[in-house]
């Protein structure tokens, strides 16, 4: 590719995000949709401006899934994945067995060779890792059941993408045994088997071993020349050298990624990782997205349009009954059933990677091949669709079928003078307690399951995305007097904060806020009521502390008290001085804030001494006015 | 014209018949001032600062309370402890408070009966009150009388806002020195001084 046309294709692809993405955000799509429809714009069928290398562009694009594992392995604590292995195996094992099992059987019974027919079966199981976890964190549905599900499934399905890369060359027609693998850079696909098993071992133990020993102390040596850009270097080196590796041995690079991911998940470095390859990461998605999107064969489509439909539709019926049976079997409320089950039923990104191993291998013909393709491609375009018909549709009805189960209708009449954002645990505590008090509180929360309990508990519980004007309203946020602002996210607070200012001037906020430079956007934001999650437990702790090292309870907790007013005091003072665009990224600036705020403590006058209390000067007195006594 | 800042202590207002009628009838007036001691200091934090800087500009202190265990409820002995500190309001330097008036307005179960000599509490409430009289001598105060509503717990809501009637003319009377030291010299409660009907002193 020479430099002009790199960059060409570069700015019409870059072109089509900008443009398409924010438009179909705006419209309530999320952004997959939005890359889906710009590459569909973009793509032969449409505007073809991206000519006969779409398909370049897709290899490289698919960079962009391997970076999504890595940062996905990265989230990943060991302990998580072990909490998550009934799921993983469980559901994933029976998901992927069963939907091949099926899909092999109706091709077999189409009349379809029996090799091809386990090779579709094979390419059509798994899921869409990058779309369904993009839409699923985008909809802040990471944390639910259905989420933590589809997670645990997709991770089955991508590992499981390695036996069947090697099961693949054994359906290939023997004659053709030898030209299925000369295309294929791998150098192991000529060893023989216990070579091949032995070279895998070796990377992954190459893998664990070097992240433990090797990666650990180099990120700690470039951290300490405090460069930003070599360190984001090193980290695209480590990515783009254990997919080297991986792609030597035969292995999908994804799962290398992964693995060195969660290897790196418990070190100090986790973080600055992850936000480094973030938006490599998300841009090359993008790109992925829209290679798709431009790959569909609309052509193919209008030659045979009842043929892809069908396909399409019995491929994604067949894929959801058999997710909503091991939701079923794995005990998912019915809700949460619906957005796995329908969440995942697409065929993913690795039907793309198998597609063009299996066509290479000749095992599925050019047009079987091209009508596959086009049948992935267009369930992809349907799932985040399917998300929102979901949402708006299927969900709410379930909602209401709910409803009738309560039956205190007048408890439902009356308005709650209190709204709580979020029932985690911050928001909880907050909740029982008022509750306790007979105060009649309204909650909004993301997480069904949580939803479905607080409501059989008695709770008036709306589900959804609190920051929505919609919800706020239904939530009788008009009547009521006081808003909580309880939810895990600072930047969903903000946004609530300006939702409601301008939509409920009247409803008086309290929001929790995470630290400091949280607290400052709040007070920016013309807050009054902040809470600091950390500074009343870290006083209390404090103040535990003074007790035991032999200090009153009671001037202990005077002193707590002083010091809290104190630093609220303070908090404003320098929440005043300080400079509004100047946020604090780095451990530098906070040092020096820091520095700012101890500064203050020392100059702060006594904070404690209560003279009422100190005889000293009654003492004085009493020497000077009777000398005689002394 | 005298300044009151009214000294309010009670723990649980809201379960309070007496008191909420006397607050409701403290006069809106520009110079009386009720803190709310419970209200504002819940965790018995006192702000002494601001605490001395009220004292300094009134010139009649009432500290109004329910008559807890012959005595005030905690919070006025906490607001004692360190708002009067030594060197400011007593002590060789402390003549800040020089010239004021202290008083209680007080609340009591029991009723005029019981608080004497030969009655089941054995002193009288002005005897029971000495700690803030000589509190007020030490400060170089004057200590007044009291204003005091005995047996509140028999007490009818008509009755009640009748005391609370005479609080509120007893205040304005402060406010605008209507008060005479003669007049102060002979009564046994501040009570004396806006008579009501006999009907209810019982």
């Amino acid at each position: 590719m020479d430099q002009h046309s790199f960059l060409f294709q570069a700015m019409i692809y870059l072109g089509a995000a900008v443009l398409l993405v924010p438009l179909a955000r705006k419209m309530g799509l999320g952004s997959v949709l939005g890359y889906l429809i710009a590459g569909i714009l973009i793509g032969p069928s449409a505007l073809n401006l991206v000519g006969d290398r779409s398909e370049d562009v897709m290899h490289v694009a698919e960079f962009g899934v391997v970076m999504m594992l890595f940062v996905i392995g990265l989230e990943l604590e060991p302990s998580l994945l072990w909490k998550l292995r009934k799921p993983i195996v469980g559901m994933g094992g029976l998901q992927v067995l069963i939907t091949a099992a099926i899909i092999t059987g109706i091709c077999f019974v189409a009349g379809i060779d029996r090799n091809q027919a386990i090779a579709i079966g094979l390419i059509a199981a798994p899921s869409s890792t990058a779309l369904v976890i993009q839409t699923l964190q985008e909809k802040g549905l990471m944390k639910t059941d259905a989420g933590q599900s589809s997670f645990a499934v997709l991770l089955f399905q991508d590992i499981a993408v390695i036996p069947m890369l090697a099961v693949l060359p054994m359906l290939a027609p023997s004659q053709s045994d030898n030209s299925a693998n000369h295309g294929s850079d791998a150098w192991i696909s000529s060893q023989p088997g216990w070579v091949q098993t032995l070279a895998v071992i070796f990377a992954v133990g190459i893998i664990v071993l070097a992240g433990r020993f090797l990666v650990r102390p180099l990120l700690r040596m470039v951290a300490a020349t405090r460069s930003r850009e070599v360190f984001t270097a090193t980290t695209l080196l480590l990515v783009i050298a254990i997919t080297l590796l991986m792609t030597s041995v035969g292995l999908s690079p994804a799962l290398g990624t992964f693995l060195a991911g969660v290897v790196l998940a418990n070190s100090e470095y986790r973080h600055e990782l992850e936000s480094d390859i973030e938006p490599f990461k998300g841009i090359l998605l993008g790109i992925f997205f829209i290679s798709v999107g431009a790959a569909i064969n609309f052509s193919l489509m209008a030659d045979s349009p009842l043929l892809v439909v069908g396909i399409l539709l019995g491929l994604m019926a067949v894929k959801a009954v058999v997710l909503a049976m091991t939701g079923r079997v794995f005990n998912l409320s019915t809700d949460q059933n619906l957005i796995y089950s329908l969440g995942l039923c697409q065929v993913g990104e690795f039907a793309f990677v198998l597609l063009s191993f299996t066509r290479q291998a000749n095992i599925l013909n050019q047009h079987t091949a091209d009508l596959l393709l086009a049948v992935v491609a267009l369930s992809m375009a349907l799932t985040p669709l399917l998300f929102l018909l979901n949402e708006k549709f299927l969900l709410p009805r379930f909602d209401v079928k709910e409803k009738p189960v309560e039956k205190e209708a007048d408890t439902i009449e009356e308005k709650n003078p209190v709204i709580i954002a979020g029932f985690g645990h911050y928001g909880n505590t907050v909740g029982r307690f008022l509750r306790a008090h007979g105060i009649g509180t309204t909650i909004l929360d993301i997480d069904s399951d949580r939803v479905d309990y607080l409501r059989k508990m008695g709770f008036r519980v709306y589900y959804g995305d609190a920051s929505r004007y919609d919800l706020l309203h239904a939530a009788g946020a008009s009547e009521a007097r006081i808003i909580l602002l309880t939810i895990d996210d600072p930047v969903k607070r903000l946004e609530m904060i300006e939702t409601i200012k301008k939509h409920f001037p009247n409803l008086q906020i309290m929001v929790r806020s995470q630290n400091r430079y949280d607290a400052y956007d709040q007070m920016n934001a013309g807050m009054m009521h902040i809470y600091r999650e950390t500074v009343d437990s870290a006083l209390r702790m404090g103040v535990d502390t003074m007790k035991i090292l032999g200090f009153r309870a009671y001037s202990a907790s005077r002193a707590a008290s002083t010091f809290l007013q104190y630093d609220e005091r303070n908090l404003k003072y320098l929440s005043s001085i300080r400079d509004e665009k100047q946020y604090i990224n780095t451990a530098r600036e906070f040092i020096e804030e820091l520095d700012k705020i101890i500064q203050n403590d020392l100059r702060a006058p006594e904070l404690n001494r209560d003279k009422g209390w100190d005889e000293e000067s009654l003492i004085n007195d009493a020497r000077n006015m009777s000398p005689s006594n002394g | 014209m005298a300044r009151i800042l009214i000294q309010f202590a009670h723990p649980a207002l809201e379960k309070s018949r007496v008191h909420k009628q006397l607050l409701r009838h403290i006069p809106q007036h520009p110079d009386i001032y009720v803190n709310d001691l419970y209200e504002r200091y819940p965790d018995f934090n006192i702000d002494i600062t601001r605490e001395q800087q009220l004292l300094l500009k009134y010139d009649i202190i009432v500290l109004q309370h329910p008559f807890y265990w012959y005595s005030s409820p905690a919070i006025i002995k906490q607001w004692q402890d360190l708002v009067l500190e030594h060197g400011w309001a007593y002590g060789s330097q402390g003549n800040a408070l020089k010239g004021k008036v202290l008083l209680n307005a007080i609340s009591a179960g029991g009723s005029f009966e019981v608080y004497r000599p030969e009655g089941r509490n054995r002193h009288t409430i002005p005897e029971f009150l000495y700690p803030f009289e000589q509190t007020a001598r030490l400060c170089h105060m004057e200590y007044w009388p009291p204003f005091a509503i005995h047996g509140t717990h028999r007490l009818q809501e008509a009755d009640i806002s009748l005391y609370a009637l005479q609080y509120e003319q007893l205040l304005l009377a402060m406010a605008n020195d209507r008060v005479s030291p003669s007049e102060l010299a002979t009564c046994h409660y501040l009570n004396d001084l806006v008579p009501i009907p006999s009907t209810i002193q019982s």
